[in-house]
């Protein structure tokens, strides 16, 4: 398991495809930011096919997560220093 | 085909969600074929899919080294492994944002093995460069593996 799932996170959509994941996030939120596959987000290395929008939504950041046997979800967590991270990107 | 066998030495087996029968049966097939060409297999898959291969092949007659799905994602992302070639199990679409990953982050001859009940929309999918191999099954594994032969031969 992923440290990523031991955090306090609320998820908004599961076991979606990516594009549906994808969409969720361009659809639902104003402020959006794209990063390549590979990211480093807290513990994990983002999944996905090119340009994976997180979204940030006051203090915490809106993103897909991908686990091979069940999809893609979206996750919301408190982005802490990955905030500023991700702003400075 | 056949060229991308006999040149190159490392090759990555990314598994999907072991849930469909084939995939444990192509992947120690297809480390076999790789083996005898003297290339280097890394076999990276849940802690579930390599449990398969390794009760399958206790002796390890068929895989050499096999890694953690994230923790080799990781070591792909910090650019601490890179492989020439790269075969990816793609059964859902979870495994072609796998696919697109590594894809992205290596410079990589990319292979989809492309099997179940949804090859159609599977490959429809797919908009990077790739080859493909595909047969909808979901136990029988022959299809895959004699198109797996024609690949390599």
């Amino acid at each position: 398991m992923s440290c990523i799932e031991k955090m306090d996170h609320e998820i908004l959509l599961a076991n979606s495809s990516f594009k549906e994941a994808k969409e969720f996030i361009k659809k639902n939120f104003k402020e959006v930011y794209y990063v390549d596959p590979g990211y480093k987000l807290f513990d994990i290395y983002m999944i996905g096919i090119s340009d994976i929008p997180i979204a940030v939504d006051e203090d915490y950041l809106v993103f897909p997560y991908t686990k091979p046997c069940h999809g893609t979800f979206v996750l919301k967590i408190k982005g802490d220093e990955e905030l500023s991270k991700l702003k400075s990107k | 085909m056949k060229e991308y066998f006999d040149g190159n030495t490392s090759a990555l087996l990314l598994l999907g969600c072991p849930k469909l029968p084939v995939q444990t049966s192509v992947a120690l097939y297809l480390s076999k074929k790789l083996r005898d060409k003297d290339i280097d297999v890394m076999i990276a898959g849940t802690d579930a899919a390599i449990n398969l291969l390794k009760v399958a092949d206790p002796d390890g007659h068929y895989i050499d080294n096999c890694i953690n799905l994230d923790r080799c994602i990781e070591d792909v992302a910090e650019k601490r492994v890179s492989f020439d070639l790269t075969f990816v199990f793609v059964h859902n679409d979870a495994n072609i944002s796998y696919a697109a990953t590594v894809n992205k982050l290596m410079n990589t001859k990319l292979f989809l093995i492309i099997f179940g009940e949804n090859t159609k929309e599977l490959v429809q999918s797919v908009d990077f460069e790739c080859d493909k191999i595909i047969a909808a099954t979901t136990h029988n594994p022959v299809p895959l593996k004699n198109k797996i032969d024609r690949l390599m031969e």
